[in-house]
């Protein structure tokens, strides 16, 4: 129990100092998790879109499919991005492993499909509100993803933000693509499995904490700028 | 929106350190190794030495040596040396250039219930955990240590396979075995540097040491450049001098914990 | 774009014969109100007439371009559906996907805005209105692209007098302005101030085609009488 306390005690006292080994990992989470967010949004919620509008013999067996990746375990597809960009692999001359890359290559697929499944079931309940409306106005359906996604912003971002605290805690792919290098691919969770394993328990805590405010601190932020919670907003 | 999703993507690469700094080599070395703290002290010196930034991985001996055959790594630095001979001749290693050697020592609780204090060798030591059946925690990876482990328990003419429930193989590292070790009260097989540098003793302490059996040494070995036409072979080699150069052999020799020196220097210099 | 034929429309659900044969014939400058009981199919006409349910059978023809008839056709449901955005935006809808310039869409916003009276809730969401003002939104909305035909089902089946009113004021103008107009009602008070011609349906089959004039004097269908009298029709 002492540990937590002292751990807690570390957290503060790495935030307070700006520990620079400390900022230049939370900044790599950061960086990793929030470029993956990027990429898996622009893939997950047009991919959700396209699956609400449009008929196509595979769907259902797609929407399945999808739902079942969603549990993927993450160092499963930590493996397989290593044998793929491994140098007897067959992208090894892009020389991608043990770079932030791979990890963000990794984190991409495990959110990908969270992501993609969240949010169609949100367009879903939107388009069956909106379906007769949109086909008697004649839309495309490139129209039609647009609204869609306009329209159920709010609950898109909650999707998003599933993603984001699935990649940010992520740890056994990481690992594997991005090695844990000590001032290359360090990132808050390998570190805290590496000290985890040198028995510093209390600092794997306070990175811990660390870790958890950061998460918290966005997802405050964000509802606070889309006024998610404001007077009156549905 | 979109606009907007698109300008943070293409930000988020181009600030991607994918920045390969001008010199920079990947180095797999055992967690032994690293878990020692040795590793802390060296790297910035051959930084500021040679120019070289090593990337380090640390990962078990046996997945170094995989790491090292697929040509992912530059070098490794481990210590099994039957394992390592193997390496060589399938042609993934170059050579083996031993650097530094410490020794093994068997962990137990204090209260000792096997008695192992007693034991007048490794052997002995081994055959009396078997005997109480005392809970033992193998590292099962593969690595230099569970090697040595093995071999030892062969030595005394036993077979790992047939132990009871109380003999538990953990497919981890050194520092995640010691925590079980710790956490059980059970007796273990570790390298004395990263006992030393291990935060969390709680009961555990080194009960049995000392024998010539339980002799570590640690090789460097670089990958071969015929199998793997891409790795640093030059920069290896430029490691390989500074890691059997004075300089090394005075910081190897000198690091320590709690006044007890971790690692003897024992490369044949040129 | 007129006359507006069919021939032999037949539609049906799920396996189950909701309508047809159906033969008619609309005309531009029309108001042709659809009369007829509960379940008659009053609804799939329209929707099919307008091309979002699609017949099993027979053949529905403008006297134009498909491509052409689709844009200058508008629909209003029944319950009218709302986007999640604001009045203001709702109203603006259809011209978006036209890509009308930003004058235009101002100047005819603002124009319809007072027409239905609701600049004062030009920002308020949409959803928040009264079932009243929604369907007068509707209508704005379904008229702020000037189409040249305009279907409608039961527009004033639960809104009260007042706003009733409002709605066939709209309707009487925009007929004035040239829009041809096809709605079902089972009001009849509406439909014989509204209509020009009635077209009573009972049990998915057009029982007759008259001027409004004499359909309430003398109707051609059995069912019809009945209608008229308040009886059931079975």
């Amino acid at each position: 129990m002492s540990d937590i306390w002292d751990g807690i005690v570390q957290a503060f006292t790495l935030i307070y100092t700006f520990d620079s080994d400390l900022i230049e990992i939370s900044l790599r989470s950061l960086q990793v998790t929030l470029s993956a967010l990027a990429i898996s949004c622009m893939i997950a919620l047009p991919l959700a879109a396209v699956l609400t509008i449009r008929r196509f013999k595979f769907r259902r067996f797609v929407i399945a499919l999808l739902n079942a990746l969603m549990g993927l375990p993450p160092v499963v597809v930590g493996l397989l991005v290593y044998i793929v960009l491994s140098r007897s692999g067959p992208f090894g001359v892009l020389d991608l492993l043990y770079t932030t890359t791979a990890m963000i290559i990794a984190q991409t697929i495990i959110i990908t499909p969270l992501i993609t499944s969240i949010a169609h079931q949100s367009l879903r309940e939107l388009w069956s509100e909106y379906h007769d409306l949109l086909i008697s106005m004649n839309t495309s359906h490139k129209q039609r993803v647009k609204t869609l996604l306009w329209d159920a912003r709010r609950a898109l971002l909650t999707a998003s933000l599933a993603g984001f605290g699935r990649a940010i805690g992520e740890v056994g792919a990481i690992m594997i693509v991005g090695g844990n290098i000590d001032n290359a691919t360090r990132v808050l969770t390998t570190a805290i499995a590496l000290e985890t394993s040198k028995g510093d328990f209390a600092l794997a805590l306070a990175l811990g904490f660390v870790l958890i405010l950061i998460t918290i601190a966005l997802n405050i932020g964000t509802h606070w700028l889309s006024k998610t919670e404001s007077e009156g907003r549905w | 929106m979109n606009r907007l999703i698109k300008l943070i993507s293409i930000m988020a690469f181009l600030l991607c350190p994918n920045v390969s700094f001008a010199d920079s080599i990947k180095l797999a070395v055992t967690t032994s190794f690293n878990n020692s703290g040795l590793s802390d002290v060296l790297l910035p010196k051959i930084k500021s030495d040679i120019g070289l930034n090593i990337k380090l991985l640390v990962v078990g001996t046996g997945q170094a040596m995989r790491l090292g055959a697929a040509g992912d790594v530059d070098a490794i630095l481990v210590h099994s040396k039957r394992a390592e001979q193997k390496f060589i001749a399938e042609g993934y290693g170059s050579h083996r250039r031993e650097i530094m050697y410490n020794d093994f020592v068997i962990l137990g609780p204090r209260f000792d219930p096997a008695n192992i204090k007693h034991a007048e060798s490794v052997e002995e030591a081994l055959s009396f955990i078997n005997n109480a059946s005392a809970p033992f925690i193998s590292r099962g990876d593969d690595s230099g240590t569970h090697k040595m482990e093995v071999k030892l328990w062969d030595l005394s003419n036993f077979n790992p396979e047939v132990f009871g429930d109380w003999y538990k193989s953990v497919g981890a590292g050194m520092g995640a075995s010691l925590n079980i070790s710790s956490s059980l009260g059970a007796y273990t097989l570790s390298d004395r540097a990263s006992w030393l540098n291990f935060k969390n003793k709680s009961e555990l302490e080194i009960l049995f040491a000392d024998d010539k059996l339980l002799f570590n040494q640690y090789s460097f070995i670089p990958i071969n450049p015929a199998r793997h036409k891409h790795v640093e072979y030059k920069k290896a080699e430029e490691l390989e001098n500074w890691l059997t150069s004075d300089t090394a052999k005075s910081l190897i020799n000198g690091y320590e914990i709690d006044g007890q020196s971790l690692f003897k220097f024992n490369a044949k210099q040129k | 774009m007129f006359p507006l034929i069919t021939e032999n429309l037949v539609v049906k659900f799920e396996g189950k014969h909701i309508l047809g044969p159906i033969d008619l014939k609309i005309d531009k400058g029309d108001i042709a109100v659809l009369l007829g009981p509960n379940g008659s199919g009053k609804t799939s006409l329209l929707k099919a007439l307008h091309g979002i349910l699609k017949p099993k059978e027979g053949t529905i023809r403008w006297s134009c371009l498909k491509t052409e008839s689709i844009r200058k056709q508008m629909f209003v449901f029944q319950t009218p559906i709302m986007l999640r955005r604001s009045v203001f935006e709702n109203l603006t809808y259809p011209l978006l996907l036209r890509k009308i310039s930003k004058e235009q869409v101002n100047y005819r916003a603002a124009r319809w805005l007072d027409r239905i009276d609701l600049r004062m809730s030009m920002q308020v969401p949409a959803t928040r209105l009264s079932g009243g003002e929604k369907q007068k939104l509707a209508l704005a909305r379904a008229l702020i692209t000037e189409p040249e035909m305009l279907f409608l089902d039961e527009p004033c089946a639960s809104l009260d007098g007042k706003t009733t009113y409002e709605i066939e004021s709209l309707l009487q103008s925009c007929v004035a302005n040239g829009t041809t107009i096809m709605m079902s009602t089972h009001d009849i008070g509406q439909a014989k101030r509204l209509a020009k011609n009635i077209y009573f349906l009972n049990k998915g089959i057009l029982e007759s085609i008259q001027p409004a004039k004499t359909f309430f004097i003398k109707p051609l269908s059995r069912n019809a009488s009945k209608f008229i009298a308040g009886d059931i029709v079975e």
